[in-house]
């Protein structure tokens, strides 16, 4: 083990950065859900069946923050929704829209 | 003026309890009357820790019942002046503590013009970590450099800040100090373990102290010793610079760096 890390140059692939990436994303994402009302986890997951609803997203898709100001609080949604070409395996609206024409044209002559 | 410390960490296990002995003792030994407080009702471990096992006679639930009385429950350390244990409960369960019950406890101690109330919290985030935070003024941290402790330290940071009765008074925030235990300088030079920066970094709260993994800190326990009172170990000089620091001494962090090795050691170690 020590050979290969002695010639190991790169500091950036070792198991301590790894491990410090993934706590800062966690407990950033922990710290703001503290402190806030209770009904915040509830709200979020009523919103995002709402727009479930209507689209298909994740539960990812969804990101509340909530921030206080001088004199008000700010409550920050962001959705994310999937690209029309994020869907595999299903045909575009594009290419739908040819077929339909080609069809159509293919009727005519006969 | 009394001051209350709290020792926690959320995470079980990574020295809580060492760290409470050592602190106590070393406050004690520079003079201060202190007293040291087992909060872990149900799982009695202080008294090992302190090598004071054979002696318990009354426990915290019985003084907070008014079973008994605070100079009947308190142990008298036989290696330090000025240093008392109050020992947890073995048989009874965390919901014997109340909030009304510990504060009668607390009063009575500033009463017997106690310096330092030092107070081990059990591990987790439950009625007995809340109960051991309650009073404190200030917070020892205990953490390893492992993800898991990170996070835990940082949650029940948010409760520090949140369900302290200095919180919950308005008052001036709990003092928070970061004390990191079982650092081995060696892995942390090969990438393998979390540096004292990053784990600074992340907590963002002022550091201690760094206790580095020693194998005296099992021979102390083994021996019911604080590991403080073993001036030869690194561990027992880095818990007395971390004293030195809480006292309000400036002081550099040492044992951050490991032991130079040779060109064939690097290559083959």
């Amino acid at each position: 083990m020590g050979f290969f890390r002695f010639f190991r140059s790169n500091k950036e692939d070792t198991s301590a950065k790894l491990a410090k990436d993934r706590l800062q994303v966690l407990i950033a994402h922990e710290r703001t859900g503290r402190g806030g009302p209770d009904y915040l986890p509830m709200l979020k997951q009523d919103i995002l069946d709402v727009i479930k609803k209507y689209v298909s997203v994740g539960d990812d898709a969804l990101s509340v923050q909530l921030e206080s100001q001088d004199d008000c609080d700010v409550l920050e949604l962001n959705i994310t929704l999937p690209e029309e070409s994020a869907q595999p395996n299903q045909p575009s609206e594009e290419a739908k829209r040819r077929a339909m024409e080609r069809r159509q044209a293919a009727s005519k002559v006969t | 003026m009394t001051k209350t410390i709290v020792v926690t960490s959320g995470k079980g296990g990574v020295g809580k309890t060492t760290t409470s002995a050592s602190i106590a003792t070393g406050l004690a030994k520079r003079g201060f009357k202190t007293v040291v407080i087992d909060f872990d009702v149900g799982l009695r471990n202080l008294d090992l820790i302190m090598g004071c096992e054979r002696r318990v006679v009354y426990d915290l639930v019985n003084l907070v019942n008014q079973e008994a009385s605070l100079h009947q429950t308190l142990i008298k350390d036989k290696r330090i002046e000025n240093l008392y244990i109050l020992p947890a409960s073995q048989t009874r369960d965390k919901d014997a503590l109340t909030i009304e019950g510990i504060a009668r406890v607390m009063h009575k101690l500033r009463k017997s013009e106690f310096d330092y109330i030092i107070c081990d919290s059990p591990a987790g985030i439950e009625k007995g970590a809340k109960m051991a935070l309650y009073f404190a003024d200030e917070a020892i941290v205990t953490t390893n450099p492992e993800v898991s402790s990170v996070r835990d330290s940082d949650r029940i940071l948010g409760i520090l800040q949140s369900e302290s009765k200095r919180s919950k008074m308005n008052e001036e925030p709990v003092k928070e100090h970061l004390l990191i235990t079982r650092y081995n300088p060696s892995r942390v030079q090969d990438g393998q373990m979390l540096s004292v920066d990053d784990i600074v970094d992340l907590l963002a709260i002022p550091l201690l102290g760094i206790i580095p993994e020693s194998p005296s800190v099992l021979d102390c326990s083994n021996a019911g010793k604080p590991v403080i009172l073993d001036d030869e170990s690194a561990a027992g000089q880095a818990y007395s610079d971390a004293i030195d620091r809480l006292l309000g001494e400036s002081k550099p962090h040492r044992f951050m760096e490991a032991p130079k090795k040779g060109f064939l050691s690097r290559l083959f170690g």
